[in-house]
């Protein structure tokens, strides 16, 4: 049984993500979309990561497993600024809710699979939520694009 | 006649549920003059709100001198209100108009020659699309120009320049209920129409003040309550408004918590079975996830976060539930409220669950704040696609590039088009270098004032006002641009009610004014856009020219105006659309049906996630299979993002008064008007005043993180822990112009946050501190006669 492995990337996934958002929302207090909606949605990552915690209790998961780490998603260390700053942070935040959201994926296929309806209400309820972050980062993403790349100081 | 002025709504002519609203024609003529005395009256419809009434300017000796109602209009039946009746042609005959163009030379504007000052708007425009191209460009424009000049504002922006830095301050008053109809039913437009008020059972005002906003409409409803078989009204409102006084249930809702309310409401019509779900069947999708998000919210929860009694919510519930025609009207104190697109798609999905649409007296009106914002959104001059098209369509963006015969690769359609207050933020940053503002006074009327003044008076950017007045925006310009007024050109407008009326030229603009479109013609020439064959983009020689023009944009769309001439809009009442070969008289109310424009290839856009805007994805829109079903939206509520606390301990809230439009560039040049409202005030609970040691007129000051402003306090109804302010006032007209040491704009205290779906700005919601700084004169100088009475009951 690996499940234990992916809990633990999985809580340690929306810990980060949680903590990216809120970052990028005290680093752009003067974009007052993103300011708000990223300390609304570090929130949502930070119940996913409760609602979580029942489950976690019963399979136990492992701190740092046993393959090795190639690809380091840290969160962010620090926000960036001006509007192509705005936009690299906006894709960082896009790359870790991505991971966040496959893992997810990976979390409903096991839940399935185990027949456990507590893990899949879970998955269920924050999928979604991870599905909706991720749409709004690009919905964000798209709409500062031109801007940022042609005509911005 | 009566004073209207004291008297704001006029004699009652009472009249039975299903009668006709009986006709009674007000008129003001300039002092002495009799109706005989007039040389013409020619055909107009007012602007100074968005209802749109009917009317007849009085023209004698080549000088505008009077107004009527039109008797034969469907909207008023003759009346006109106060702000009608003195500040139309009273507000545009001053000698404070500008007559002749200005720029700016060093620290002072000086008048020029439009020639000169025309090159020197083109010079810079050709310069920056050369340097930068077309995103340097931004434009900012109103909700009270006529339709022609919107549209060719839009095409301008769309296919001439191609930026999609194009908004209106419909942005501040009427985006919601864009975003909401569109969330809700796959497009704009008008479901109800005013006439549901003559045979509702009951009417719901959520955030409507709609005595002082629209007093000839709230003239309508009186006339109902004072007959035999009056509605039952319900309204959701922070102050004691006079709808409040009428009212069978009244919620005073804490600022900021109307989704919660909504969400209680929901749930009561679900619980108690007052649904039809057969309807909801049919005709919407997403039921169960409406049920499963509103399933927490008991009235008993829902009264905890609002602050009024679970008691009223469920009587409000069972009056919506209960009675068999409900006409809904929402307007700012939900718009300009947190998770404003959220909470008014709660009163679509109300209609929605019981049927309730489509037949006389059972209707829902989205209201607008202001006479023509309706055309800005169909014309596209608020960043939309003219014709209610979708962005994200193709199909839409090759109609409009064949329309114009233009390269579909100009037409900016790679994302929404950008909001005003990003457009605001990317002159702060200095992308945008160009900006065009028309008919709107963005340094009164937007948030957090001191930014905008920065922003406007930025050396780097290049501003352009167009105006009657020398606004305290046009005072920052660098080319301003003399505009006629109402009454001094011709064209086209449509109310919140979907009803197109015509408004004639009856005298000519002063000095060397022009009519916006003449202005935005000129530009287009200047810049020589041009078709893809190289012939000149915009053609027209006049309004009727742009109208007819319109008219093809508009066929097959919602708002179909092909069955429409100048000609048919004369000489009766005003029509509304869609006005076609298939309903060549005009259609009073839409989804009698129940068939809703959500068709994929039709939509106007394929929706949104309503706490976030995440735009839902084209092909997950037609995965839903929406086949002419409306969608019961919803999310869950969140508290606003600024609460009160100990350093803040109150809520502020803005808004208006019944003798004032927008920042008074009109009203406040009526006698009457300016003498009913002269000064600003602002309001405080009997309880709060009791509390902070404040007694009627004395001065105080408010205080939030952006600003503060001193003004006599109004002890008043307005709820417990809630401040009022109304944004009326700015500095044009102030003793010494000063905006720093006696600060009155309401919006010096307001905070830079909108919607995430309609993106309009959270105006009423922030936390202050009150606190008295001097003993007052005498009374504050608000209204008697309005929900600014003073109360001294204990609440």
């Amino acid at each position: 049984m690996n499940l234990h492995i992916y809990l633990g990337l999985l809580h340690r996934g929306e810990q980060t993500l949680a903590s990216s958002f809120r970052q990028v929302s005290e680093g752009h207090g003067d974009e007052p979309d993103i300011h708000f909606l990223c300390q609304s949605l570090g929130g949502q990552s930070e119940h996913h990561v409760a609602l979580l915690l029942p489950v976690v209790e019963r399979y136990g998961e492992e701190g740092s497993d046993n393959e090795p780490e190639r690809l380091h998603a840290q969160g962010l260390s620090e926000t960036r600024s001006g509007p192509v700053g705005l936009l690299r942070d906006l894709q960082d935040l896009y790359v870790l809710a991505s991971l966040v959201d496959i893992t997810w994926t990976v979390m409903e296929q096991a839940g399935q699979a185990l027949r456990d309806s507590e893990l899949l209400s879970v998955v269920e309820q924050c999928h979604q939520e991870t599905e909706v972050q991720l749409r709004w980062l690009k919905t964000r993403i798209k709409q500062a694009a031109p801007q940022a790349l042609l005509v911005a100081e | 006649m009566a004073d209207r002025i004291t008297d704001i709504w006029g004699t009652r002519t009472p009249f039975p549920a299903g009668g006709d609203w009986p006709v009674r024609v007000d008129f003001a003529l300039d002092g002495g003059l009799s109706e005989g005395d007039v040389d013409q009256w020619v055909q107009s419809a007012c602007v100074l709100c968005s209802n749109g009434c009917g009317c007849d300017i009085a023209v004698k000796d080549g000088v505008m001198v009077g107004i009527r109602g039109r008797a034969e209009d469907r909207v008023n039946k003759g009346r006109l209100g106060p702000k009608g009746l003195f500040a139309s042609w009273q507000g545009v005959a001053n000698k404070d108009r500008l007559t002749r163009p200005l720029i700016r030379e060093g620290d002072s504007l000086v008048e020029t020659d439009w020639d000169t000052a025309m090159s020197r708007v083109v010079e810079r425009s050709k310069q920056l699309l050369a340097d930068k191209g077309p995103l340097s460009h931004g434009f900012y424009t109103s909700g009270q120009l006529f339709l022609e000049e919107y549209y060719a504002l839009a095409v301008i922006g769309k296919a001439g320049i191609g930026t999609p830095h194009m908004d209106g301050n419909t942005r501040l008053c009427t985006a919601t209920a864009a975003s909401a109809l569109k969330e809700t039913f796959g497009a704009d437009g008008q479901p109800g129409a005013y006439e549901d008020i003559d045979s509702a059972d009951a009417i719901f005002l959520y955030g409507h003040n709609m005595p002082e906003t629209q007093t000839v409409l709230w003239s309508r409803i009186l006339d109902r309550l004072s007959g035999p078989t009056p509605p039952k009204l319900v309204c959701v409102d922070p102050r004691n408004t006079e709808a409040a006084r009428h009212a069978s249930v009244h919620l005073a809702v804490r600022p900021g918590t109307n989704l919660a309310l909504m969400h209680a409401l929901i749930r009561e019509v679900l619980e108690n079975g007052w649904f039809d779900s057969g309807y909801v069947q049919q005709h919407a999708l997403g039921f169960d996830e409406l049920r499963r998000t509103v399933e927490k919210w008991t009235p008993a929860v829902a009264a905890e976060v609002c602050g009024v009694a679970a008691a009223d919510i469920r009587e409000a519930a069972r009056i919506f539930g209960t009675s068999s025609s409900v006409l809904s009207t929402v307007l700012q104190g939900f718009y300009q409220s947190a998770q404003a697109t959220a909470a008014s798609c709660q009163v679509n999905n109300l209609h929605l669950l019981r049927g309730m649409l489509g037949r006389p007296g059972a209707g829902l009106l989205q209201m607008n704040g202001q006479p023509t914002a309706q055309n800005n959104r169909e014309c596209g001059a608020d960043g939309d696609l003219p014709g209610f098209r979708n962005w994200g369509n193709q199909e839409h963006i090759q109609e409009l590039a064949k329309l114009w015969n233009v390269d579909p690769a100009v037409i900016p359609h790679w994302a929404p088009p950008t909001h005003a207050l990003q457009i605001f933020r990317y002159a702060e940053q200095g992308s945008i270098n160009f900006l065009w503002v028309s008919a709107t006074n963005p340094a009164v009327s937007m948030p957090e004032l001191h930014r905008i003044r920065n922003i406007l008076a930025k050396p780097e950017l290049f501003l352009v006002v167009q105006d009657m007045y020398l606004t305290e925006t046009a005072e920052l310009a660098d080319v301003v641009l003399p505009a006629a007024a109402w009454g001094e050109k011709t064209g086209t407008f449509t109310n919140a009610s979907r009803v197109v009326h015509v408004s004639d030229k009856a005298v000519d603009p002063p000095g060397e004014a022009r009519s916006d479109l003449a202005i935005f013609l000129d530009y287009s020439r200047r810049m020589g856009f041009t078709t893809l064959e190289g012939s000149p983009l915009l053609t027209w020689e006049g309004p009727e020219e742009a109208f007819e023009a319109w008219k093809e944009c508009s066929r097959g769309r919602p708002c179909d105006y092909t069955g429409l001439t100048y000609e048919k809009l004369r000489g009766g009442s005003g029509i509304p659309w869609p006005c076609n070969d298939d309903n060549p008289d005009g259609t009073t109310r839409l989804y009698a049906d129940g068939r809703f424009p959500t068709d994929p290839d039709h939509c106007e856009n394929y929706g949104h996630d309503l706490l976030t805007g995440a735009e839902v994805e084209p092909a997950s829109y037609r995965a839903s299979a929406p086949d002419g079903r409306a969608f019961l939206k919803t999310t869950e509520y969140h508290p606003p993002h600024e609460e009160p606390d100990s350093e803040y301990p109150l809520r502020y809230t803005t808004g208006r008064t019944a003798y004032h439009f927008h920042t008074r560039t009109k009203t406040a040049r009526s006698r009457e008007l300016n003498s009913a409202a002269p000064k600003m005030w602002v309001e405080i609970s009997v309880q709060d005043a009791s509390e902070l040691g404040i007694s009627e007129g004395d001065i105080v000051r408010v205080t939030s993180r952006r600003g503060r402003i001193e003004a006599p306090a109004r002890v008043s109804g307005v709820r417990p822990g809630t401040v009022f302010a109304p944004f009326h006032y700015g500095y044009w007209d102030s003793d010494d112009g000063e905006t720093g040491r006696h600060a009155t704009a309401a919006n010096e205290l307001t905070l830079t946050e909108w919607d995430p779906v309609s993106k309009q700005p959270i105006f009423k919601n922030a936390a202050v501190r009150v606190e008295r700084i001097a003993k007052g004169a005498g009374p504050a100088p608000a209204p008697l006669t309005t929900a600014s009475r003073p109360e001294r009951r204990e609440p």
